[in-house]
This record gives structure tokens, C-alpha cells and sequence, in this order.
């Protein structure tokens, strides 16, 4: 059992998630209310890492977080180290390729919340950050946190994209989903299959906290 | 434009997207509804006066205080607006209990005082003991009562609701009238009424206020807007049947009185000197000024404005029976109800003749249109 790895991947995913949880809510809530030229053009842009395949996308990342882009340049002045195979580097894609599992549940939740009931709350005296924390959060949150969930599995799973910006380096990038391809190549099964089992087990437990939450918070919610 | 006193002032305008000519004054402790078809434009003045919509041109003002002055520049968010709003669907907070949605909107209150005033105002509308019960596990016409409640937790300067009574039945819906009626008793702000029910309206309301493709076309009380439209648009509006032309023939005003020519009967109507002999003009005459003759002897009135027609339909509609009489000369018929036994005593049926009387005081002209 590689545990170096396992953690790394723990790690990756909650930084994803805590980085996500902000950027989907100001996103979702933006392209739920906002009607504006070219906002297809944004929706379909941000669901491009659902249909692209991770290697297609971790080119490209490779390619714009490499020495030779602007982005690259940038962060190698401001942190004397590159991005690229780097645990920052692989924070940064993860982020860009979970953004449509953020951001599509928290749009579609923000979307259901009738237009009547924030526009009460502005009537009953509430102010912008009030009506976000009383009521839109709160009747959101079903979404909100499968969004989290989807975006915390799909982390732990994500193979292509980190080989491809990451690479393989221990400590630093090798996520428990290349530690089992390792084993494998290397024929050790039995440390790729208890890997395996592991993973398949955290996916099991938080796919099943949030559909029992979701359940329950719909339940409270019925007719609502 | 005359300063408000302590009651709510309107006035809007604007070209588009909605076409806005809005003018209403409500004192305080009135009920004024806006009436209107679908599309008038009265939930959109409703919704300028909470603040949910801003008008490009217009003024609004309670009790001293302005909320919107475009030329000042001013339009203050509603949740500046001392405002009450009880919504079409009420619009309650769904993962909230009653009380707590009351409570939503005591943010003004020191917070060691809002559960008692949100039970008093729960107590107010009858909901006592239905603190804990989220919004689901009420139903309509209690759900209505907390957005009531709700509504007035925040201590408006005026009270606005949007068709309230439509998401009920109409048993809950009789009920909830009366409480609303004793309840605006002891309320002393104004109230603005959006439905599009005019019985409703009458019914509830000190003033009306038709609207029609974004113009206030008439405000004043119910009666004086069944009985003496400003206009026939007015009159159509309001379901105004007997609505024809006649000519103004000339005053007698030593007989406190003018003549009108329809079709070829004189009729005397009261002295309106404001308009020149001559003139070609609308004019209407409400059901409850038609007054039927007795076939068999002579009655009471009948030497007032007698007009004799074909009986064309007789309509049951349960205790009345609706008679519509084909005038010679005049293609649009007179329509008018009577209870069912005098149909039946008359003898009344398509294709006899009958003779009424058009009480001169109930005729009433419009300004010609133009």
C-alpha cells in the first residue's frame, strides 16, 4: 500500500474541492440569474472537460503551464520554481478540469430557487449577503455539496490529466490513481488490488453521504 | 402635482418595454385596487412601488418619505422601502417554519424581541400553534395567512399585495376576505390591492384603479366606477353592458334636466350643461337602473324613459333570470336581470314584447372619444 501517495491524492482532492466551493458558487449562481450575450459560448466552454479526452487536456495544460507561456513565466518569477510537476501545478489543473462538476449542480440548484423567493427576502429587508447565507445557500445546498462530492470522487479518479502535467514523483505528484498503474506495470497486484479496493470504498462512502443527504434535504424541502 | 400627505403617492412613466402612465394617490388606512386584464400593466406598478422594478420616469412617495424620484436620481433597493409584499404565490422561505419566516423579516428589531412579536402577528392571523410547521405542511389559505403575517413583521408604511387571494379556493378565499377586512381595521398604512377580479376588488377595496395597457384610465370608488365610468373603455373594463350612442338634443334647465336622443326616444337625463347640444357621445345605464314594466297593469316609473323592444333571450342562471331586449334602431341590445319569479309571473319568453323604464338619474355620458 502505497499510503504516501493515498494521502497525496486526499490532499489534491480537498484543495480541489476548497478551491471549487467559492469559484462554483460566484459561477453557478452568475450563470443561473444573469441572462448576457455569449453566455452559451461560457456554458459550453465549461462542460468541455466533460467530453475532452483528460490527455487532450492535460496537452494543453502542459503546454500553457510550461516555461514557455506567459502563465508559466508568471508564476516562475513570483515562485522561483515552475509549475509544471509540481503538487501546485496539479492543484491548478485539477481545479480547471473539475469545473464543470462544480459548477453544472450549482447552477442547476441556484436555477431552482423560484425568482419570488429572493425577490421576499430583498422585501422582507435583507441585504445581498443575508439573502445568501438565509435563504440561497441554504435551499441550494442539496446541489452545492453533490457538486462538492462529484468534484472530491472524480479528483481521487483522475489519471490522464495528472500524468500528463505531474508526472510520476513521489511525495509531489504521484497521486494513489498512477501508484496502482505503477503496481500493475511492476505485476505487483496485490498492492494494485488493495489500492483499488481502497478507492473504490472512499468513492462508495462519499457518493453515499451525499445521497443520503441530498435525500434528506430534499425530503425537508418537498412542495417547497 | 400635489404634495403627498401621509398616504402613498404614484406617479409613473415610461415608453417601454412596458408602457407606463400611472397616477394614484391611497391615504393611509385605504384599500386601493388595481384592476386590470392580464398585461395592464398593474403588477408592474406594484412591483415599482416595492422596489423590484424601476420605472424609467416617476416618483413615489409614503408618508413624507420618497423611495423613487428619477429625476433626483433616486431609487432606493427594497430593502431601504418599509414595504409589506404578500406575493401571488406567497413565496415563503421553503426550509423555514412559520415563525422563523416571520421572523426573517424583523432584521430592523432587537433580536431578544422578534419571537414574541412573530407570535403575536401568528396569533393576529389566526395561526396559533403552527409556529414549528414549515410552509409544505400548510395549507393554501394558512400559507397565505403567513405571508400576511410575514408581510407585516417588518413594520411597513404601506402594504402591497399581488393577487393574493388567487392560488385558493373559493370557500378559503370568502373566509380570507373577511379576515382581511377586520384585519386592515386596526392597520394604519395604505394598502394597494392587485387583482384582476373586479367583484373582488369591490369588495375589498375603498378605490378602484383601472389600468389598461399601462394608463390609469379611472380611479374612485367602487360604485362611482360601476355606475359612472370615465370612459367606455372604463366601461368595457369593467364588464359595463348597456353601453350605446345617443346625441345630446338640448338642456331644460328649469326642469333640471337634458334630453338625449337614442334612436329615436327622448330620453331625460340629468342637466349636463358641460356639453354642447349636438354632440354625438357615448353614454351607459347599469343593470340596477332598468326597470322592467309589468305586462299586465300599469306600475310605478313607467312614464320615466320608457323604451319598448323585443324580448331576443331569457337566460336562467339560477335564482335571476338575464333578459336581453332588441331595441329598434339600435343594434347592440339592452341587458338586464330580474329574479326568477317575475320572469315567470310575466310570462316572460324569447319574442314578446317589453317595455322598460331607464331611470334618468342612472343614465350616465362619457366624454365623446377621440
Amino acid at each position: 500500500m502505497d499510503w504516501v501517495a493515498l494521502r497525496l491524492s486526499l490532499e489534491l482532492a480537498a484543495w480541489t474541492v476548497a478551491i471549487l466551493l467559492p469559484i462554483g458558487i460566484f459561477l453557478g449562481r452568475f450563470l443561473a440569474w444573469r441572462q448576457f450575450r455569449g453566455k452559451g459560448v461560457v456554458e459550453a466552454l465549461l462542460a468541455l472537460p466533460l467530453v475532452l479526452p483528460p490527455t487532450v487536456i492535460g496537452y494543453y495544460l502542459l503546454v500553457g503551464f510550461g516555461q514557455q507561456s506567459a502563465l508559466g513565466q508568471f508564476y516562475q518569477s513570483l515562485f522561483g520554481h515552475g509549475l509544471v510537476f509540481t503538487f501546485q501545478g496539479l492543484v491548478l489543473a485539477s481545479v480547471l478540469v473539475n469545473l464543470p462538476f462544480a459548477v453544472q449542480p450549482m447552477q442547476r440548484a441556484f436555477e431552482a430557487i423560484p425568482p419570488e423567493v429572493r425577490e421576499a427576502a430583498a422585501c422582507c429587508g435583507m441585504a445581498p449577503w443575508r439573502v445568501l447565507t438565509r435563504i440561497e445557500l441554504p435551499l441550494a445546498w442539496p446541489g452545492i455539496l453533490t457538486a462538492m462530492v462529484l468534484s472530491f470522487a472524480h479528483t481521487l479518479g483522475e489519471f490522464g490529466v495528472v500524468l500528463m502535467v505531474g508526472g510520476s514523483i513521489p511525495g509531489e505528484t504521484k497521486t494513489v490513481a498512477i501508484a496502482i498503474y505503477d503496481r500493475v506495470q511492476a505485476f505487483d497486484d496485490e498492492a494494485a488490488g488493495r489500492m483499488s479496493a481502497l478507492l473504490l470504498l472512499i468513492s462508495l462512502v462519499t457518493i453515499g453521504i451525499s445521497y443520503v443527504l441530498g435525500n434528506r434535504a430534499a425530503a425537508r424541502r418537498r412542495h417547497g | 402635482m400635489g404634495e403627498p400627505g401621509p398616504g402613498l403617492s404614484v406617479r409613473l412613466r415610461q415608453l417601454g418595454p412596458i408602457p407606463l402612465d400611472v397616477a394614484l394617490d391611497c391615504p393611509a388606512g385605504q384599500v386601493l385596487a388595481l384592476v386590470g386584464p392580464s398585461g395592464s400593466g398593474k403588477s408592474t406598478t406594484l412591483r415599482s412601488v416595492a422596489g423590484l422594478y424601476r420605472p424609467q420616469e416617476g416618483r413615489i412617495a409614503v408618508g413624507g418619505e420618497v423611495w423613487l424620484d428619477s429625476r433626483a436620481g433616486l431609487c432606493l433597493a427594497p430593502r431601504r422601502r418599509a414595504i409589506g409584499m404578500v406575493f401571488q404565490n406567497y413565496a415563503l422561505f421553503p426550509h423555514m417554519t412559520a415563525l422563523a419566516n416571520i421572523m426573517a423579516a424583523m432584521e430592523h428589531r432587537p433580536a431578544a424581541e422578534r419571537a414574541q412579536r412573530a407570535r403575536e402577528l401568528l396569533a393576529a392571523v389566526h395561526l396559533e400553534g403552527l409556529e414549528q410547521r414549515r410552509p409544505w405542511q400548510l395549507s393554501g389559505g394558512q400559507q397565505q395567512r403567513v405571508a400576511v403575517a410575514r408581510a407585516l413583521a417588518r413594520d411597513p408604511k404601506v402594504l402591497l399585495l399581488d393577487e393574493p387571494f388567487s392560488a385558493v379556493d373559493r370557500a378559503t378565499r370568502e373566509r380570507l376576505y373577511v379576515e382581511l377586512a377586520e384585519l386592515r381595521r386596526s392597520l394604519g398604512m395604505p394598502i394597494l390591492l392587485v387583482t384582476h377580479d373586479l367583484d373582488e376588488a369591490s369588495v375589498l377595496a375603498d378605490y378602484l384603479c383601472i389600468l389598461h395597457r399601462g394608463r390609469t384610465l379611472q380611479c374612485a370608488s367602487p360604485l362611482e366606477v360601476k355606475t359612472r365610468p370615465a370612459s367606455p373603455e372604463v366601461a368595457r373594463l369593467t364588464d359595463m353592458r348597456n353601453l350605446f350612442e345617443g346625441r345630446l338634443l338640448g338642456h331644460e334647465p328649469e326642469r333640471g334636466r337634458s334630453i338625449l336622443d337614442w334612436c329615436g326616444h327622448r330620453l331625460e337625463i340629468p342637466l349636463r350643461t358641460d356639453i354642447a347640444p349636438d354632440t354625438r357621445l357615448p353614454w351607459c345605464v347599469p343593470v340596477s337602473h332598468i326597470l322592467l314594466h309589468r305586462r299586465d297593469r300599469p306600475s310605478r316609473g313607467e312614464k320615466e324613459n320608457p323604451v319598448t323592444g323585443l324580448l331576443s333571450d331569457v337566460l336562467v342562471l339560477g335564482e335571476a333570470v338575464r333578459l336581453t331586449v332588441s331595441v329598434p334602431g339600435e343594434s347592440l341590445p339592452l341587458v338586464f336581470s330580474v329574479p326568477l319569479h317575475v320572469a315567470q309571473r310575466n310570462g316572460l319568453a324569447p319574442g314578446v314584447d317589453v317595455t322598460v323604464s331607464l331611470l334618468s338619474e342612472g343614465i350616465h355620458l362619457m366624454p365623446p372619444s377621440s
